[in-house]
């Protein structure tokens, strides 16, 4: 139930995500969500792609310092408060939020939230438990 | 193995009864010879006569790197240009590069002193010996090429550069000792990942690493990473070139100075004063048998200490501790010394970090500033931003509890430090004073 998103480090400075995104559309891989997290000299950029392996393959000969992190995918229906339910219920079991990100699907109604929690597999248990839907890898890579 | 049974073990006595004649044939010879000796001891009314015991030798000048290079290109050679058989030069990154001459018998006695060295590092007239020194004006090469063979041990001219290639020769000429600079030693380690090999897969039994300062924590690395026994020479053009001390495998502290050739001494940088064993200084060396282009007193501005405590190996000549800095490497940060072999042992010490460094000086206002740039790399990649601040913080807070002394700790991407094949870039100095 888990999904597996690349994360790459980037030093601040002009160019380095087109760098990224260059190497990734060079290697045919297509970005389905993209997140960067950013400080005054540092940047950390979390990308979901359609093949995995193949991006960490692609960064990693381009010379980027790259590592497969483990996060969750949770679909939020598309009404008010969708996603302070989950927020809530997270909250409610003391499970803590690393990050989270969107990520836009072009044809559902419903939302699919990216979540990185410090205890992702008791994370995984209790939404599921609770009835939201977990989104697989493999189904998240193609959406 | 000891190379020179004879005179690397000779009693305190007799080293330093040799020492004594020799030193008072070289400070003659240099009399004579040289103009640049002869009016230096006029002007400071000594004469080669007044030399009567070892501590003598502190009543002359000192030389310096500046003397060589006002004396460019031959100025400091002390026999005819016919009895010059070699020429060296140092190179010019930090103004006019200084030029050393050597005769026949130099060549001789560095070969003698090269073949004790590598002996000393764990090499046999069985080895093969992958020889990634630069062959050139450079002594580094040509220095371990002639030890080698008068040793007996096989050499592979391989010089520096065409990296990649070095690395097919490793894996199927499989040598068993490696000599190079220890920041290239990390670069072919990297080379051979970078080519899907490894270095547990080759055949390197030792490792003899010189010609930039290195530390403790990198000779971990360096043994980590490419599977052998890392051992530290030391030289310099000016005084002959590698091998006027070597450390020895079996017990890996400090370096044994061959004293039948040179006379060490320590000094207080500041004030030329001298030192006694076991105090941190400049080094100083004069030679004792070289005919060619003799020093006497040559402050190296390496900085280290002696140590005339028996070693294990049974070689009773005093042992250098590794070089710890330059004199003129040290960077003054806010009234701090600052040694860049220093911010390295720190970097070593925090877990998973490259040793790949670059120390930025900068002055904002008044203020000196100091970057340290650090790469990297997947061990210390973290996918949280707090995590990789925190490993800024921890960088920061050992270089400070070391030295005293605040730093900025920039992260950056792996292998934006240039890699130089020879001496690596480690400070660039922006301040304009
Ligand atoms: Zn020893």
């Amino acid at each position: 139930m888990f999904a597996d998103q690349i994360s790459v480090f980037l030093e601040n400075k002009a160019g380095r995500l087109a760098e990224v995104t260059k190497t990734l559309a060079g290697a045919s891989i297509n970005i389905r969500a993209l997140s960067l997290a950013d400080t005054s000299d540092f940047g950390i950029l979390r990308l979901i792609v359609d093949n995995n392996e193949k991006a960490e393959t692609a960064l990693k000969d381009a010379g980027f310092t790259v590592r497969t992190t483990r996060v969750v995918a949770v679909e939020v229906s598309d009404k008010p408060g969708g996603l302070l339910s989950i927020l809530e219920f997270l909250d409610s079991r003391k499970i803590n939020v690393e990050y989270m990100y969107a990520f836009v699907r072009q044809k559902e109604d419903n939302a699919v939230m990216i979540f990185r929690f410090d205890n992702t597999d008791s994370a995984v248990e209790a939404l599921t438990e609770k009835g939201f839907s977990v989104i697989k890898g493999e189904e998240l890579y193609t959406m | 193995m000891i190379f020179n049974m004879e005179f690397e073990t000779l009693p305190r006595e007799a080293i330093e009864a040799i020492q004594l004649r020799r030193l008072k044939a070289v400070v003659e010879r240099a009399y004579e010879a040289v103009p640049f000796y002869r009016k230096k001891y006029k002007e400071a009314g000594i004469k080669p006569a007044d030399i009567q015991t070892l501590e003598d030798i502190q009543k002359l000048p000192f030389t310096t790197k500046q003397d060589l290079r006002d004396n460019y290109p031959f100025g400091m050679f002390a026999v005819p240009m016919d009895n010059v058989v070699r020429i060296h030069a140092s190179s010019g990154t930090t103004g006019q590069p200084t030029v050393v001459g050597y005769t026949a018998r130099d060549i001789s006695t560095w070969a003698e002193l090269m073949a004790r060295s590598l002996s000393a590092g764990g090499a046999t007239r069985d080895d093969i010996i992958h020889n990634a020194y630069g062959y050139g004006l450079f002594t580094g090469g040509l220095g371990v090429h002639y030890g080698a063979e008068r040793l007996g041990a096989s050499v592979i001219p391989i010089s520096g550069g065409m990296t990649e290639r070095q690395v097919l020769i490793m894996r199927d000429f499989r040598p068993s000792i490696l000599t190079c600079t220890p920041s290239y030693a990390l670069h072919l380690a990297e080379a051979a990942e970078e080519n899907g090999m490894d270095f547990a897969d080759f055949n390197f039994r030792a490792g003899i690493f010189g010609a930039e300062p290195w530390s403790e924590s990198m000779r971990q690395e360096i043994e980590k990473k490419l599977h052998l026994s890392a051992v530290d020479i030391y030289g310099l053009s000016e005084v002959m070139g590698p091998g006027v001390a070597m450390e020895c495998q079996e017990a890996k502290k400090g370096l044994h100075v061959y004293e039948d050739h040179f006379i060490p001494e320590i000094i207080q940088p500041e004030t030329g004063q001298a030192l006694s064993a076991g105090e941190s200084g400049e080094l100083v060396f004069t030679s004792l048998t070289k005919e060619a282009f003799p020093v006497i007193r040559y402050r190296t501005r390496d900085i280290s200490s002696l140590n005339y405590a028996p070693c294990i190996c049974g070689r009773t000549h005093v042992r250098m501790t590794r070089v710890s800095g330059r004199t003129d490497d040290m960077l003054i940060i806010r009234g701090v010394n600052v040694f860049p072999s220093q911010i390295e042992s720190v970097l070593m010490q925090v877990s998973q970090v490259e040793p790949h460094y670059q120390l930025v000086v900068d002055r904002e206002g008044n203020l000196d500033t100091l970057t340290v740039m650090v790469e990297v790399g997947e061990g210390a990649f973290s996918d949280e931003v707090k995590q990789l601040q925190s490993l800024q913080a921890e960088i920061a807070l050992h270089i400070k509890e070391l030295l005293g002394v605040s730093v900025k700790v920039k992260l950056v991407e792996p292998k934006t430090i240039a890699r130089s094949q020879g001496k690596a870039v480690r400070v660039i100095d922006n301040r304009k004073i």
